[in-house]
């Protein structure tokens, strides 16, 4: 059981890269638009180049 | 709400600042769109407005129908909005301080940031707890419940802390409300299971505590943006009224914000303008329509002396107006005081939600401090083991599927509702109107779309009617491009006229082959004025001819108004305006209880006696004639074209100009308030297996997270049947 020691700290250290993408998708407000965001990847307006 | 405790205040700062932005303006502008909805409409919008010179970026958000430009030189809104009526969609300026995006923002980030957070922590802790529930013994079981104890603890004392304050808020005005027993559930796992953890205790509640977080902040997400919703739609019809004054002083005319007129100043109120002060008439002659404020359809002509107030219209002509009242002693602030009286009536009404906390929070704290007691006795004094049992009661019981069932149930309503086109304003309006029993009709604006129409045009021989539609296509007069419209219909050509004129509040009048030829008031053609609305029109021979006019009905106001009938709703109309044409209105709409030249105060004091006789009155007006009614009923519609101050006191915006929304919005609320009671039924069922279970000291944490993980998740999908409820059928 002495795998335990690395396993815990490996699985939180692993849970809290997902919370920091969370922390990060929140404050780059990826939450404001949602129904936007469904329709934007329908769109090819900048699909031969990238948005200036 | 706040919103609508005094709606002066509500409105009148926004407007302010709204008065005092300059028409060009340089940095971020924000336009309301109502008619984008998809992918095409987005790179339409964008690419039109980042092709602008000096727009730098364009942005639009679709889920608040909105587009946020971003211009490095000043660049005029009208420009902007005449740029995508173009490409085929109508904007309206939105000004971004008076819809107070910043707050409702931070507070909608923050409770999601709360929700990440411990759902986060939550499913770590659930990790932990199952390798303890699958037999973790001593040092295994201890270093778990450590670990569990250092992320469950500070995260708990951060992300409940929407809870702790709002319990701690009505405990100290001495109520109870769900957040009390949530608050001390919360608080009790955490500290019973560090004391258990200290003490290498078996059994701890850390997950508990957590799911319980969790799934109360779901609760409080969807709640919170329901209501940001609704909130931003309603402020974006506040924000579309600009009160700017033109006022005159010895330098010329200056245009300055409403807030900045005092009494004895002189304004010039234009055609087409709404009189934004009360005041006299100090020169020249017009007509106003005094539709929104008294209900009466014909406009009354008016001259030097004549007293008029804040928010009639002025039709005809430009008049100047000596102000005696403005900002808070002009009528229409008086009207919003009377308003607020009423509105401190319609607060005291709890919500279901309310009234279940009222039974469920003093059973659950009893029960719990009964389950310590009878232990305490039947274990001989064991404090601990009673202890435990209590709080593993205080859990169990915690209303987290309670804390789902009516945010979950209001947000899909309201969203279903806000696709046919209603806004619910009032957090608790749809029960309100799910408990409705008789419904109070205004008739100008509400039932009537505001227009008229020419009545019959058969006594007008084709002559007369070119000659009529000459004049009547010569003024900006209601009456006059009404007639214009319906004789443009009949394909009637226009002859040839010369010396036109128009006379302000009077008609128009020219020269027709030599003859004098004019439209307009009845006394200035020297005819007598019946009550009903009409003009009249003075032919080549001298003879004067009458013109009848009728109000316009909405499309659907007859299947509308039949519809509530058959379900068995009585229908009155009470209305400002004079007794003909409402006589003749309720005729054709089939209502037989109708009332006319009914005053604010009358209606008002009619919908009392109503809700006095124990009815549940359901108000739908639009005017400020209507704005105290509106405060007074059991719940209140008003149409998107309502004074602003009508909107404000009332519960539920109608967008569309569909009537046939309104029992639509009845059947969906009715609807709203079973599945709310269904939910409180389901949570009730899992509560009357759980609790005994946990009085019997057989409840351990699984068991509590299975109890809180099922009902909550029932009570969830309980509440998504509403969202496409009533898509179906057509009424």
């Amino acid at each position: 059981m002495n795998v335990l020691a690395w396993l815990i700290p490996v699985s939180l250290f692993l849970g809290g890269l997902g919370l920091v993408g969370f922390v990060w998708t929140l404050r780059s407000s990826q939450y404001e638009d949602p129904d936007g965001d469904s329709q934007r990847i329908l769109s090819d307006d900048w699909d031969d180049q990238p948005r200036p | 709400m706040s919103y609508s405790a005094c709606p002066a205040c509500a409105v009148a700062p926004s407007a302010q600042d709204i008065a005092q932005s300059q028409v060009a303006l340089q940095g971020d502008i924000l336009l309301s769109l109502p008619t984008v909805h998809c992918a095409g409409c987005i790179s339409a919008v964008e690419r039109k407005l980042t092709s602008m010179p000096g727009v730098t970026s364009a942005r639009v958000n679709l889920s608040l129908k909105r587009v946020a430009v971003a211009t490095k030189t000043a660049l005029s809104i009208e420009d902007l909005i005449a740029a995508l009526a173009a490409v085929g969609y109508p904007a309206h300026e939105l000004d971004s301080t008076a819809l107070s995006v910043g707050a409702a923002d931070k507070a909608a980030r923050s409770i999601l940031f709360r929700l990440g957070i411990s759902g986060f922590a939550m499913m770590n802790v659930m990790l932990l707890s199952v390798a303890i529930w699958s037999g973790a013994e001593a040092a295994t079981r201890d270093m778990f419940h450590w670990i569990s104890a250092a992320i469950a603890l500070p995260v708990i004392t951060w992300a409940a802390q929407p809870f702790f304050q709002n319990a701690w808020t009505a405990l100290r005005t001495g109520h109870l409300n769900m957040d009390v027993p949530i608050s001390l559930a919360i608080l009790l796992a955490g500290g019973m299971s560090l004391f258990e953890v200290l003490n290498g205790g078996e059994h701890a509640y850390f997950d508990a505590a957590l799911s319980l977080t969790f799934f109360l902040l779901a609760g409080r997400y969807l709640d919170q943006r329901t209501r940001r919703a609704a909130r931003s739609a309603a402020e974006e019809l506040t924000a579309l009224e600009v009160p700017r004054v033109v006022q005159l002083t010895p330098d010329g005319e200056v245009v300055v914000p409403l807030s900045g007129i005092a009494v004895g100043d002189t304004v010039l109120v234009r055609p087409g303008a709404r009189i934004p002060v009360d005041g006299v008439v100090s020169k020249g002659e017009s007509e106003v329509d005094r539709a929104l404020l008294t209900g009466e359809t014909l406009p009354v002509a008016i001259a030097t002396g004549t007293i008029v107030s804040a928010g009639e219209v002025n039709l005809t002509g430009p008049f100047e107006l000596t102000v005696h009242a403005a900002g808070r002693d002009s009528s229409l602030a008086r009207m919003a005081d009377l308003v607020t009286i009423a509105e401190g009536a319609k607060n005291r009404y709890s919500s279901l939600a309310d009234r279940a906390a009222q039974i469920y929070a003093p059973g659950v704290h009893l029960l719990a401090f009964f389950a310590f007691i009878g232990w305490l006795y039947a274990s001989g004094g064991d404090v601990r083991l009673a202890l435990n049992i209590a709080v593993a009661v205080l859990i169990i019981t915690c209303p987290c599927a309670l804390g789902l069932a009516v945010p979950a149930v209001v947000t899909a309503a309201s969203g279903n509702l806000f696709r046919k086109g209603l806004l619910v304003k009032n957090a608790t309006a749809l029960e309100r109107l799910a408990e409705i029993d008789c419904v109070v009709f205004d008739k100008t604006g509400t039932l009537t779309d505001g227009d008229v129409v020419p009545g019959t045009l058969d006594g007008l021989t084709p002559e007369h009617q070119s000659l009529a539609l000459a004049l009547a296509s010569q003024s900006d007069h209601p009456l006059a491009q009404a007639l214009t419209k319906a004789l443009n219909t009949l394909g009637v050509a226009p002859v040839m006229l010369t010396d036109i004129s128009e006379a302000p509040g009077k008609g128009v009048e020219a020269k027709h082959l030599g003859h004098r030829v004019a439209l307009g008031r009845a006394e200035w053609l020297g005819a007598t004025a019946g009550d009903s609305t009409a003009t009249w029109l003075q032919v080549d021979d001298g003879t004067v001819i009458q013109i009848p006019f009728s109000d316009h009905l909405r499309p659907d106001a007859i299947d509308t108004i039949s519809a509530l009938q058959s379900s068995g709703l009585p229908v009155v109309l009470l209305s400002g305006d004079n007794t003909t044409a409402v006589k003749s209105a309720a005729l054709e709409l089939g209502i037989s209880d109708w009332h006319a030249q009914m005053r604010p105060e009358d209606k008002a004091q009619k919908l009392s006696e109503l809700s006095e006789a124990g009815h549940k009155v359901l108000m739908v007006g639009d005017g400020l004639n209507d704005t105290v009614a509106l405060a007074v009923a059991h719940v209140s519609v008003s149409p998107a074209s309502a004074l602003d101050a009508a909107r404000v006191a009332s519960d539920i915006v109608l967008l569309g100009n569909r009537l046939g929304a309104i029992s639509d919005a009845r059947a969906i609320a009715r609807s709203a308030r079973k599945r709310i009671l269904e939910n409180f039924a389901i949570a009730a069922g899992y509560n009357a297996i759980a609790i005994p279970v946990a009085l019997l000291g057989f409840a351990s944490p699984l068991a509590a997270a299975l109890a809180m993980s099922t009902s909550s998740i029932s009570v969830s999908l309980n509440a998504l049947r509403l969202r496409s409820a009533g898509q179906g059928d057509k009424k």
